[in-house]
């Protein structure tokens, strides 16, 4: 019981940490999605509120188009960068390629406002090595037809309407295509694992890994130019502080923003702050208003850095964990000497556990949002099931004869489960909470796609700028704690057992 | 149909008792009284019925007709706890819980009834030495004492309530046969000092003989004989009686 209690207290005392100090007046949420252009889109959309004395709230590496558009529908962020082709492909099902005006019309019926385009045209690319395309002479996405090549494209990519599938149909192409994590797929491609991905046209690791844009003469590809999405309601002041931000850059210059970081292994934060600074006639700002260097300090000292995420990560899997542990052990409790109800919790929960936990995760949306909340309700859901399964199993499986001797002393059945039964069964309780703790700690290195911190959020920049070492920095400390746990677990457990 | 009364000698009393599992009848038609303030010793095989018996005295089986009258009450259906603390139990092989110390092991029921730690406390030492044993069992766990031990804290923890029944089911069968010998002495101590009408179930008959007021041998639910050891041992009525005292006595 103790250690219950210690389990608790960890969580609680994690909370202690001050999260949503923040005034109410001009603040605003900024997000992204998880790869490299949206950060830094997002950055520059921060970084130029801050200039103009909004309190820039960042949500950045959201993962994926459905979750950061629901979380703006749902009003979790107020606004993040998006691309016309995504919104008029993925989310609204146009067809052709719409401009901005027929795009608004559809989006109104959301709440949602398309505000100026940025000034470039960043469309989906095939793209392959420089080599190979000299070998095989491939020039035009029509190349790749009868070639014994690897194809490999990201799961979004192999997804969507606008992607493989139409883009297969249209070209005739009929590969074997597999999956792979975009910020994996050009490391794939250089060390000559994979022959053929999809890419952004302005990524900046295309001049890394010397990678060409296979053209698409058929005009496959819809237009993807990029502009701040934000809700129709949003306020006059926000959006007239976004006007500088219209025609604010071009392709090359995008490419060149993204080396920076890729190439240079500079932080979005000074990138992004660099070309505000250097901008900032155009951008709208007034004479000496500056962004901030604040937000930018926590990121370039990344032990502070880390050590918030630790904190993040605590508070998310102790919170959870908490949960699973008074309601898993309270339903168990309730249910244990029903043979079918407890049946029917055990499956429940399993079935839980079946769905992906990136799937739970993106469920939690429509539900509770982006965040903090709705990750540690996945967690919570994600966990329940080796707690509530050992604790039905040992509290059905006391020794029968001691059973028959509480009941012959006199004790109710409370008080066999409070003397008796649940003595003798914590030690499979705790192996349970053990258990969860350890799911709970690797999958909420997840709940960063849905902007809530934690270690994960080094390893979902790290994947969306292929940098290993950034994605280490969440990986091992995350490991470690797992390691820490499952040990301190142990321990604790052989204190608490009863002898046999 | 008309009651019988009952001889107000009897602690316990089964009236046309009734039992089946399933289709298998345990007890057709059974009445029996067991006198008050002496051992009662059921004897029978096993199968016979003599664990169902004593288990129908203090409700955790009940009788699918008829009625089991303790002290005069019929066993109650409502509040069985309060009821069952009424009634000491103690088992082949103590039953004690594993996580519990020998004085908690003895001591959780009166606690929970709310005795003071002082009354707790005098009553724990008296049962101790009641039955033999050094105070320095008090905080050991069962697995760090031996078969005897546990075995009459196992008795203790039944007496501890001061119990007007005592239901005992094969407590003296698991120890080797000197320990067991201890085990009748401290028994019979405690039986002089304050006499409690205890219900012993058992197979062995020497065991019966030793310790009980009054015998009963049962057989596929039937009382085949009962009265005082000494007349049933020297005068079997029925062939199982005849042939179950020749196979254990002579």
């Amino acid at each position: 019981m103790k250690a219950l209690l210690y389990v608790l207290c960890l969580s609680l005392l994690s909370w202690a940490n001050p999260l949503w100090a923040q005034s109410a007046e001009k603040s605003v949420v900024v997000g992204s999605k998880n790869f490299g252009e949206s950060f830094l889109l997002a950055e520059i959309a921060a970084q130029v509120l801050e200039a103009q004395g909004f309190v820039v709230t960042r949500q950045l590496g959201l993962g994926g188009t459905l979750i950061c558009y629901e979380a703006l529908k749902n009003g979790e962020i107020d606004l993040y960068p998006e691309y016309t082709g995504t919104l008029s492909q993925a989310v609204l099902n146009l067809p052709g390629n719409p401009g901005r005006e027929e795009l608004n019309r559809a989006l109104r019926a959301d709440g949602l406002e398309l505000l100026d385009e940025y000034g470039f045209n960043n469309t989906y690319a095939v793209v392959v090595s420089d080599a190979l395309a000299k070998n095989l002479g491939l020039e035009r996405i029509g190349d790749l037809h009868n070639t014994s090549l690897t194809f490999a494209f990201s799961h979004e990519f192999l997804q969507r309407e606008d992607g493989w599938p139409g883009l297969a149909q249209r070209y005739g192409l009929t590969s074997e295509v597999t999956g792979i994590e975009h910020g994996l797929a050009y490391q794939a491609i250089a060390d000559g694992a994979i022959d053929v991905t999809d890419a952004y046209s302005t990524d900046g690791e295309l001049q890394r890994y010397q990678l060409r844009i296979l053209e698409d003469d058929l005009g496959y590809f819809p237009e993807y130019r990029a502009a701040t999405l934000v809700k129709t309601s949003a306020s006059a002041q926000l959006k007239e502080a976004l006007a500088g931000l219209g025609n604010m850059l071009n392709e090359s210059q995008v490419q060149a923003l993204n080396a920076e970081v890729v190439l240079q292994g500079r932080s979005f934060a000074a990138v992004a702050r660099d070309f505000v600074r250097a901008n900032a006639a155009a951008l709208g700002l007034a004479n000496g208003a500056q962004p901030h260097a604040s937000s930018s300090w926590l990121q370039q000292n990344w032990v502070v850095e880390l050590w918030g995420h630790f904190l993040r990560h605590l508070q998310l899997t102790g919170s959870a964990l908490a949960g699973s542990i008074a309601i898993g052990l309270g339903l168990s409790v309730l249910v244990y000497r029903r043979q079918r109800l407890a049946d029917g919790l055990v499956y429940l929960c399993g079935l839980l556990q079946t769905v992906p936990s990136l799937a739970l995760l993106a469920l939690m949306i429509p539900l509770f949002g982006i965040g903090f909340v709705p990750a540690i309700i996945a967690l919570f859901l994600y966990s329940l099931l080796p707690i509530v399964r050992n604790a039905i199993t040992a509290l059905s499986h006391t020794d029968s004869n001691l059973v028959k001797v509480s009941q012959a002393l006199g004790l109710s059945p409370w008080e066999q489960l409070r003397y008796l039964r649940l003595p003798l069964a914590m030690p499979a309780i705790f192996a349970g909470i053990r258990t969860s703790a350890v799911i709970s700690i690797g999958t909420a290195t997840l709940a960063a796609f849905i902007g809530a911190g934690g270690l994960g959020e080094p390893i979902v920049v790290g994947l969306s700028l292929n940098d290993t070492d950034m994605i280490l920095r969440g990986a091992i400390p995350a490991a470690m704690l797992a390691i820490v746990v499952e040990l301190a677990f142990g321990g604790l457990e052989r204190r608490i057992s009863p002898p046999k | 149909m008309s009651e019988v009364s009952e001889p107000s000698d009897s602690a316990v009393s089964f009236r046309r008792v009734g039992k089946s599992f399933g289709e298998v009848a345990v007890f057709r038609d059974l009445t029996l009284q067991l006198p008050m303030h002496q051992t009662t010793a059921i004897v029978g095989a096993s199968g016979s019925g003599k664990t169902t018996l004593l288990q129908m005295i203090n409700g955790m089986v009940r009788p699918d007709a008829g009625a089991v009258d303790v002290m005069g009450q019929p066993v109650p259906v409502e509040n069985l706890e309060a009821f069952r603390r009424g009634i000491g139990y103690a088992v082949q092989g103590a039953g004690l819980f594993p996580h519990l110390t020998a004085e908690q092991n003895v001591t959780l029921v009166a606690k929970l009834e709310g005795w003071s730690e002082a009354e707790v406390g005098t009553r724990f030492l008296q049962l101790l030495s009641a039955v033999g044993l050094a105070v320095d069992v008090a905080g050991r766990l069962p697995r760090q004492l031996s078969g005897g031990q546990q075995q009459r804290l196992g008795i203790c923890r039944a007496l501890m309530l001061k119990p007007s029944v005592l239901l005992l089911d094969e407590p003296f069968s698991a120890v080797d046969p000197i320990t067991r010998l201890g085990l009748y002495e401290s028994f019979e101590q405690v039986q002089q000092a304050v006499p409690v009408t205890s219900v012993l179930v058992t197979h062995d008959l020497r065991e019966a003989k030793r310790l009980a007021d009054f015998l009963v041998i049962l057989d596929q639910g039937q009382v085949v004989q009962s009265g005082k050891p000494a007349e049933v041992l020297a005068h079997p009525a029925t062939p199982y009686a005849q042939r179950l005292i020749e196979s254990q006595l002579s």
